[in-house]
């Protein structure tokens, strides 16, 4: 049976989805990402999707859920590099995926993963990380 | 050959010069749209058309193939007016005109034989009344075009995206929001989002002359999808009437930040990036926090 | 409105959905669509196919591009032999599921696309259809 590869990456675990799921295998990834959190200790989820051009009120109930499990196991979520038809398509959809955070690109991700586990005290607001690119 | 095209043939100098003086009595021509010649080469072609027509013995059915290059000339005629601006009454009458002049001709040819007369005429009336009904419908298919094109022209004016700073993003929305243009906002923002890397956005509603639950949402959609995407957005320019408006209709933009002016926004955006804008004082050197 | 081609599918396996989805794609862009239109269509079709496997076991799609006003469009027939909807106008409510889904795909579909159309019989089964156009907004 096809399985999404999992890369695991210092305290981070990288997924990158590069075709479009069909049911099996997204339950497939839910369920090998949240034993991998476990296994690992992992801190931190990365999802890219920039290869993924549908995404539908199940694929992004796959997504929530990862989200919520990985939070249960203190691991945080960060969906990266959503395409903007397919954003359009979710709020229109009426699908904000709450309790997930987004960031542009994978690097972008990582930063965030980064300043939230960096400064676990700090309220959840705070999104934006230390960024010294600009000075 | 009927009587009607006979006549016509023979007589279409003198039409036309009937027809061009009815054309110029007309109070409503406007000259300065179209000259004296031009009008006149227009109407010579299209008679001469529409005399070539009759000649085949039709005189009822204005969609047969030899009337296509009647209603061909007249059909650029209608759209021609319509861009040029003409009204809907000068377009009209210039085939109506054209009916009187005929009528004019036919009478006098006729004089004598009243009944041929009346059933030529019956049949004259129902050929140019098609005729203008086809005036109608080219000219206001011109009309439509040109308001389709400007409103292409609008969306694409009234939405650019200007990059501020790096990774900050700036657009200000001038007229209604609906929810056409804000699927080309949300498009145009989230595309540029993209090809820039951004990850602030600052809309602002300055130019929004109001903003009621229905333009409330979009927005609330246009923040939602840029949040999918990994960026941030902030709404600025919310005048004094719109902030009372927003809270009376009870809508909630709690989830969303906002800003009164542009300039706000922009701070709270350098703040973000932890960007710091100061002066620096050249003389001294000595650099003063704003 | 004017049927310039026509097509049918058998959905009876969640691997369908997946060639479904393409073929959607396919028609879609054969007609010049935008992008986010696209994306709109294939969604909502992705939810309308997703309930009829789930609810009906499986059913089958009748794809057809349509032409109106000189606007070209996507007609897509779901057409189940299932239970039935017995309140259509419940199932149409956001939040509603008698699955455990999010009960988005109803409603969600429908504001996916520019027309949308429900009918169901309680034993019979439930087609829904659904017309996107070219510059549908």
């Amino acid at each position: 049976m096809d399985r999404i590869p999992i890369l695991k990456m210092g305290s981070f675990l990288l997924v990158t989805i590069q075709v479009d799921l069909y049911d099996r295998l997204a339950l497939t990834l839910e369920n090998d990402l949240i034993t991998m959190v476990s296994r690992t200790g992992a801190k931190g989820v990365l999802i890219d999707i920039s290869a993924v051009s549908i995404v539908d009120s199940f694929m992004g109930r796959i997504l929530g859920n990862i989200a919520s499990m990985s939070r249960i196991m203190d691991a945080e979520t960060v969906v990266v590099g959503m395409q903007p038809a397919v954003a359009i398509t979710l709020v229109e959809l009426g699908l904000t995926l709450q309790g997930v955070h987004t960031a542009l690109d994978v690097e972008k991700g990582m930063e965030l993963l980064h300043s939230k586990i960096g400064i676990t005290d700090e309220p959840e607001e705070d999104e934006e990380g230390p960024d010294d690119s600009n000075d | 050959m009927n009587t009607t095209a006979q006549i016509l043939q023979n007589n279409i100098q003198k039409i036309l010069d009937i027809w061009m003086q009815n054309q110029l009595a007309d109070a409503s021509l406007r000259d300065d749209l179209i000259s004296n010649e031009e009008l006149r080469r227009q109407s010579e072609e299209l008679l001469s058309g529409l005399a070539r027509a009759t000649a085949s013995g039709n005189v009822e059915n204005i969609y047969a193939p030899e009337y296509e290059p009647v209603t061909e000339i007249l059909s650029d005629i209608s759209i021609t007016r319509a861009r040029q601006g003409f009204s809907p009454r000068e377009t009209g009458m210039y085939v109506l005109s054209l009916k009187q002049a005929i009528s004019q001709v036919l009478e006098e040819q006729l004089s004598d034989k009243p009944e041929t007369l009346y059933k030529e005429l019956l049949k004259l009336n129902l050929l140019l009344d098609n005729l203008s009904v086809i005036t109608f419908e080219t000219f206001i298919k011109g009309r439509e075009e040109v308001i389709l094109r400007q409103t292409d022209e609008i969306s694409e004016i009234s939405t650019p995206v200007i990059r501020v700073w790096e990774g900050i993003l700036a657009l200000p929305i001038i007229g209604t929001l609906d929810s056409a243009r804000t699927q080309v906002v949300m498009e145009n923002l989230l595309q540029e989002i993209v090809n820039t890397g951004s990850s602030i956005a600052i809309l602002d509603i300055s130019g929004v002359p109001a903003v009621d639950s229905l333009v409330a949402q979009h927005l609330i959609k246009t923040v939602s999808a840029t949040r999918l995407m990994g960026a941030e957005c902030i709404i600025s320019g919310i005048r004094a009437e719109i902030a009372q408006t927003i809270v009376h209709l009870g809508i909630d933009l709690s989830n969303i930040k906002t800003k009164a002016s542009l300039a706000n926004a922009l701070q709270l955006a350098f703040s973000m990036r932890n960007v710091e804008v100061r002066k620096i004082n050249k003389n001294t050197g000595i650099s003063l926090t704003r | 409105m004017i049927v310039m081609t026509k097509d049918t599918m058998q959905i009876v396996r969640e691997q369908d959905v997946v060639p479904f989805r393409n073929r959607v794609r396919e028609l879609s862009v054969k007609i010049g669509m935008s992008l986010v239109n696209q994306t709109k269509l294939i969604t909502a079709a992705s939810e309308l196919v997703r309930n009829m496997l789930k609810y009906a076991n499986g059913g089958k799609v009748m794809l057809e591009t349509v032409s109106k006003n000189a606007q070209a469009g996507i007609r897509l027939t779901f057409q189940d032999e299932g239970p039935g909807i017995a309140d259509v106008q419940q199932a149409m409510r956001d939040g509603f599921s008698t699955g455990k889904s999010l009960g988005l795909g109803l409603p969600g579909a429908k504001r996916l696309v520019n027309e949308f159309d429900i009918k169901s019989t309680l034993g019979a089964g439930t087609t829904v259809t659904i017309i996107h156009w070219k510059h549908g907004r």
